[in-house]
């Protein structure tokens, strides 16, 4: 699958978690850092609040990748936790991605903090190339059964 | 007043379900003084060409089991949905996709290589696979084609309520026929089953430690089951905390783990991605190392989790 690198702008959904990585996020934006396009950011409260349910749905309805990012670990989730309920689902939902026919590369975990406004658009930058070259999702619009 | 007409249809299923209605053994007396019953294929003589020949409308319910995986039971469904007032899907497969939903996690030519050539106890030297279409001496032949994937019932036609379970348990199949005879039904589009998990329910959940954790998964064939433990604590995948109870917990009784038979609770619309959520707060691990570590002992995650329901999972099928 490396067809249609031209042209081709891939759809990035990001989930970031409130306290750490949109604060980052939101600091790139501030200091007027750029980032493509590509990544929609959807703001939860904790990395922990992403429901694998949300990244499958994400896929189905065409994202070419899906992107999640909370604080640091081991310790600056603000609840404690969350980030390593995000990390489990992480590696389970990429061993499991494969056998719905896609790549684990369309999924990326990361840790940004509130200060790493540049880590923000370095990873939104480098990940958004790598999905232009790994192309567009296998999903067909809409999910075709049948 | 007239019995109302009932009607029973089987797509692709095991036949389980069937059997199901069968064992209702003396209680299938009482059923069937209260109806009349106007179709049933399994278990009686009736053609398409009854059916065709019916008033719209005229059933009061069928009882349709079966995911539909062939052009024929998709014509036959469409025909029913029109001859009757209520469809009731019956049972995990028509409910959810089913075992007959696997299939969607590869591809059709896989399956019948699978099934009619490379199978270990298959003999067939001529490599003899079916066809839509074939040529005989006495004109062409016409076998009803397998479709891509498989569908549960409301991703082909509109359903008005459901009744889970592989196999649907025979207390369920009373209740929902106590509740049409009645009319004493709950909104269109519910499942006829309690709206708790199978955990709320299990004897076994009292002897969940206060922080369960998980180093290592196990089949079931792997270890000795306790038959008191919960079968997470134990290390086994138990579908448990995200199924919809109903059952009587019959596979635990049994001192086997919940599959997931009867889908997903209320508000929940994809229970294998909702079990990974699940999941994730039980392993005893920290850093990426340890969380792959533990992800290695899990064999066929899609196919665990989603046993009963890939046909019903946001993605439906592998695709490619
Ligand atoms: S996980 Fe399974 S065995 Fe444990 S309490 Fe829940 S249903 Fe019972
Ligand atoms: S225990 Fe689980 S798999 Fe067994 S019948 Fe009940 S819902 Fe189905
Ligand atoms: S609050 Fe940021 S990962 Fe939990």
């Amino acid at each position: 699958m490396s067809s249609d690198k031209s042209g081709f702008e891939p759809r990035i959904v990001a989930f970031l978690c409130n306290w750490c990585s949109y604060t980052g996020a939101d600091l790139a934006g501030t200091a007027r850092m750029k980032y493509p396009a590509n990544v929609r950011t959807i703001r939860v409260m904790c990395s922990g609040r992403v429901d694998a349910q949300f990244v499958m749905k994400a896929f189905a309805e065409g994202a070419d990748a899906v992107l999640i990012s909370g604080c640091h670990t081991p310790s600056d989730c603000h609840y404690q936790e969350g980030n390593f309920k995000a990390l489990r689902r992480y590696y389970l939902l990429k061993k499991m991605l494969p056998q719905f026919g896609i790549e684990p590369e369309r999924l990326r975990l990361e840790w940004i903090s509130a200060a790493e406004g540049d880590k923000f658009q370095e990873v939104c930058t480098e990940y958004t190339e790598q999905i232009k070259k790994l192309g567009p999702s296998p999903v067909k619009k809409g999910v075709k059964n049948g | 007043m007239a019995k109302p007409k009932v009607a029973f249809y089987w797509c692709a299923s095991c036949g389980g379900c069937e059997e199901a209605v069968v064992d209702l053994a003396e209680d299938i007396l009482k059923v069937v003084e209260a109806v009349d019953i106007v179709f049933w294929p399994c278990a009686l003589d009736f053609k398409k060409t009854d059916v065709e020949a019916m008033e719209d409308g005229s059933i009061a319910v069928t009882f349709i089991n079966g995911a539909i995986n062939s052009d024929e039971q998709e014509e036959m469904v469409h025909l029913i949905r029109k001859k009757s007032g209520l469809i009731v899907a019956f049972g995990a497969c028509s409910h959810l996709g089913g075992i007959p939903g696997l299939a969607n996690l590869t591809d059709k030519e896989s399956i019948l290589r699978a099934s009619y050539l490379t199978g270990p106890t298959n003999v067939n030297q001529e490599k003899t696979i079916p066809l839509a279409k074939s040529p005989s001496p006495d004109g062409e032949l016409h076998l009803p084609e397998l479709k891509a994937n498989a569908l549960a019932l409301d991703q082909v036609i509109d359903v008005d309520y459901y009744i889970p379970g592989c196999s649907v348990p025979k207390k369920l199949i009373l209740d929902a026929v106590t509740a049409i005879l009645t009319g004493n039904l709950p909104p269109k589009g519910s499942v006829l089953a309690p709206t708790r998990t199978n955990c709320d329910t299990c004897e076994r959940n009292k002897t969940k430690p206060e922080k369960l954790t998980i180093s290592k998964f196990y089949r079931p064939y792997e270890i000795e089951l306790d038959e008191e433990k919960c079968f997470l604590a134990q290390g086994v995948i138990c579908m448990g905390p995200v199924t919809r109870g109903g059952c009587d917990e019959r596979c635990i009784k049994g001192n086997m783990p919940c599959r997931g038979c009867f889908g997903p609770v209320d508000n929940v619309y994809d229970q294998g991605a909702k079990f990974i959520s699940a999941l994730a707060s039980l392993f005893d691990a920290k850093t990426d190392e340890e969380v792959q570590a533990i992800v290695d002992t899990i064999q066929d995650p899609a196919g665990t989790f989603y046993r009963f329901s890939v046909a019903k999972s946001y993605l439906g099928h592998k695709v490619s």
